[in-house]
């Protein structure tokens, strides 16, 4: 019981990383492109200037959750997965000192440079989420003692000793990158005016049309590469509503767009994050993170578990922090509501 | 190079890098609370201008400390997996609680501080400084709690998997020397940043502009640093060396370079602890004052090394002794600069006299220094043990992270935080060269624009 508590826990703190973070890093994405002059460049950043950090907290929370509940597959994963992970920590590192340095800087020059450093890394780190996703829906290498150390790549092809790059996992990462740049459009529209919003309404629709066939790439492709993940669906027909929910979650996203509610066609997106991670999780549960080495080595929920006096302690202070954490994350973005434009209190 | 020491060198790196920052947010969240409560009470619109200049400065620390902070809490696992493997469920808990009773708040009122100003009341402004200041405070506790538990494991039990747990969540949190070492440190962190501002209010006395904002910074950095370089010493130092002696007898005798268990100890002042001879080179001790610092008492014994088995002594025993005379003495110069900056300011001659304003503006890099080495004191003084008394360094670092991995990440950091470290300088050195007052805000937004 303990143990399904805790992965839907988990769950529930990544996809608060993904929904929220996601914003700020599409926001990145398209500040490779989207706004043109420097007024437009800042309005952009001063959409997600108040809320960036905040949201990146998530992933620490997540982390912390992951370590104490599942302290094997912390300690696997993360060693693991270590040449990527520190990777990303290098992205996170240069976005978010790129950032700040925005708001103290004025040569054009230097502008420039961090512009697009932001902005790639802000890609790059779209794409190494979705790779990983993609990593653990696959499986990796473990040996009998629960470890694996995986390259970055070895032939590109899903096998019983893939790198983190083959092309599942080079899906897996594009589809992040568009869902996310879709997600940071959907923000843009709501936060900006002028010709920015206008030109983020303009790229919505090609966007969708990409994450589209994408997803539909990643689920053949998740189902080619590892078959068993639809198990759960099979024995669970009525959660296949999972995958219906992506699909009506694209859908919205198109219809509110056209109507022109971007908040209903930003929560849209939203919930396309949400069904799309939710389903992965189903199609791997009760394994945590599956073995390509034998079935008898996968890292299942029991395996990992945490004591079970750890788990109910933590459960008290962690549903008590939380509902705190979330009355403060409100409270801030209701403090923020509406068009940043007219704001000048920039700092 | 074995992957051992690759992975210490990796954490030690990156945490003591990491660590340049927070001590300046805990630090300064408390002094603006201060500039934003004077503010609140007299109205002063020169405080509140005073609060916004290290507002500014915060924000830019601030987010240096996040970003090389997220790293931290990953090279438990990538690193050190095998110890995250078997302490997750003790150590994750306090770990996992940072992130969601203090991260979120921090974060959340530091958005609405900086950026929300104009949106919010004065009130409402003043309390989201206070819930910072909460926040971080908070953060630096979680993180005590998690390291007082390697230092000195409680409330745990032991799983057929080899796993801890936790057994009482309460004797976790309040871990005796967690609590000290809570006391010992944020006092520390108010240092550096008394220091820090009462060094930028004597560079604008020196210099001869912003006179204004000079006189408050270097009033309340003086204030301030005087209460907290004799807090830092009696009684949170002094309690906790206390507490270390009891409990890691190898640990003080490593700083203290006592290699023979004497009765009546001296404490040596200066001297190179030399391992091959047993002995202190070019001492100078005086005698019996270590006996009276750890038991009130000049006739009582002190553990040496020679008690200790010699696989149980502080590997790295050298820089272990250095961090601490670092530390001691610097924490020694700390109150004598203070008293005496004090005394100028009561008598009404502290803004005059360029003596002491340039040795408070020289100093303030020693509080960083100080609160390095404490650290280095106590993490240097654990080992050899990872968990003390438990788990040895030695069994929990990443088997499956080869050394050349190891070292591709570390030198990756090095040259990241280099750059890093050249960026803050240039940043906070620009705040502080455009000053505090409204006229220079408004030329730079002109500028900007």
């Amino acid at each position: 019981m303990m143990g399904f508590i805790w992965f839907w826990l988990v769950a529930v703190m990544i996809v608060g990383y993904v929904v929220l973070d996601g914003f700020d890093l599409g926001v990145g994405i398209l500040h490779l492109f989207l706004p043109r002059t420097e007024g437009e460049k800042r309005s952009s950043l001063r959409s997600i200037g108040p809320v960036w950090d905040g949201n990146e907290v998530w992933l620490l929370a997540g982390g912390g959750t992951l370590y104490f509940a599942f302290p094997l597959l912390y300690a696997s994963a993360f060693s693991g997965f270590y040449l990527p992970l520190m990777i990303v920590l290098w992205l996170l590192v240069l976005r978010g000192v790129t950032l700040e340095l925005r708001n103290h800087i004025d040569v054009g020059v230097w502008l420039a440079l961090l512009d697009g450093v932001f902005g790639l890394s802000s890609a790059m780190l779209a794409i190494f989420y979705g790779a990983a996703l993609a990593n653990v829906l696959r499986g990796v290498p473990l040996a009998a003692d629960g470890y694996f150390f995986l390259p970055l790549w070895t032939n590109f092809q899903p096998g019983v000793h893939p790198g983190i790059l083959d092309w599942y996992t080079v899906i897996g990462g594009l589809v992040a990158l568009v869902a996310l740049t879709l997600h940071g459009a959907l923000w843009l529209t709501i936060k900006v005016s002028g010709e920015l919003e206008k030109r983020a309404c303009r790229i919505i629709n090609p966007l969708l049309v990409i994450l589209m066939l994408l997803t539909v790439a990643s689920l053949i492709g998740t189902i080619a590469v590892r078959p068993a993940s639809l198990n759960n669906y099979y024995h669970y027909p009525f959660t296949f509503v999972v995958p219906a929910g992506v699909l009506a979650a694209l859908g919205g996203i198109w219809w509110f767009n056209q109507k022109q509610q971007p908040v209903r066609a930003f929560i849209s997106s939203g919930l396309y994050l949400f069904f799309m991670l939710a389903g992965a999780c189903w199609g791997v549960y009760p394994t945590l993170l599956p073995a390509t080495t034998g079935g008898e080595r996968d890292i299942t929920l029991s395996r990992a578990l945490s004591g079970p006096h750890t788990l109910s302690v933590g459960l008290a202070w962690w549903l008590f922090g939380m509902a705190l954490a979330v009355g403060y994350v409100v409270f801030v973005y209701s403090r923020f509501n509406g068009k940043v434009d007219g704001d000048t209190a920039a700092h | 190079m074995t992957p051992e020491l690759i992975h210490r060198l990796h954490f030690a790196f990156t945490i003591t890098f990491h660590y340049l920052f927070p001590q300046l947010t805990m630090g300064l969240a408390l002094l603006i609370v201060v500039l934003k409560s004077i503010a609140l009470r007299n109205g002063g619109e020169v405080w509140d201008q005073a609060a916004r200049f290290w507002a500014r400065i915060f924000g830019i620390n601030f987010v240096f400390g996040v970003v090389t902070g997220i790293p931290m809490e990953f090279e438990f696992g990538t690193n050190w997996a095998r110890f995250s493997q078997v302490s997750g469920g003790v150590i994750g808990q306090p770990l996992a609680m940072e992130g969601v009773f203090s991260f979120f708040l921090e974060s959340a009122f530091l958005g609405l501080f900086l950026y929300g100003e104009k949106r919010i009341s004065k009130r409402m402004h003043w309390m989201s400084a206070v819930m910072v200041w909460l926040g971080s405070w908070i953060s630096g506790f979680f993180i005590i709690v998690t390291d007082a538990w390697m230092q000195h494991p409680v409330a745990y039990s032991r799983l057929p998997n080899g796993q801890f747990e936790v057994v009482s969540f309460w004797k976790l949190l309040l871990n005796p020397w967690g609590l000290l070492q809570y006391m010992h440190n944020m006092t520390g962190a108010v240092v550096t940043a008394s220091f820090v501002m009462a060094a930028v209010g004597a560079f604008y006395l020196l210099d001869g502009k912003n006179k204004e904002y000079g006189r408050i910074f270097t009033r309340v950095g003086v204030i301030a640093g005087l209460a907290s370089t004799i807090l830092i010493i009696f009684p949170t130092g002094d309690l906790h060396g206390k507490y270390v002696a009891k409990n890691q007898p190898a640990a003080i005798a490593g700083m203290e370079g006592l290699f023979k268990t004497e009765t009546g100890a001296g404490i040596v002042l200066i001297g190179q602890p030399n391992e091959e001879t047993g002995e202190i080179d070019n001492p100078l001790v005086v005698n019996n004052v270590l006996s009276f610092l750890i038991y009130g008492t000049t006739k009582a014994e002190v553990t040496g090394l020679d008690r200790i088995p010699r696989d149980q002594w502080p590997s790295a025993l050298p820089l272990l002794y250095y961090s601490y005379h670092i530390m001691a003495g610097l924490g020694t110069y700390f109150v004598a600069l203070m008293i005496a900056a004090a005394f100028l300011l009561w008598r009404k001659k502290l803004y005059s006299s360029r003596w002491i304003l340039w040795l408070l503006l020289i100093s303030f890099p020693f509080p960083y220094i100080a609160n390095t080495a404490g650290w280095m004191t106590a993490e240097i003084g654990r080992q050899p043990w990872l968990i003390y008394g438990l788990m040895r360094t030695s069994e929990g670092y990443s088997h499956v992270v080869s050394s050349g991995n190891g070292l591709f990440t570390l030198i990756g950091f090095m040259g990241l935080y280099a750059l890093l470290g050249l960026l803050f300088t240039v940043l906070v050195y620009r705040e502080i060269s455009h000053g505090p007052t409204p006229q220079a805000k408004e030329l730079r937004a002109a500028i900007a624009d």
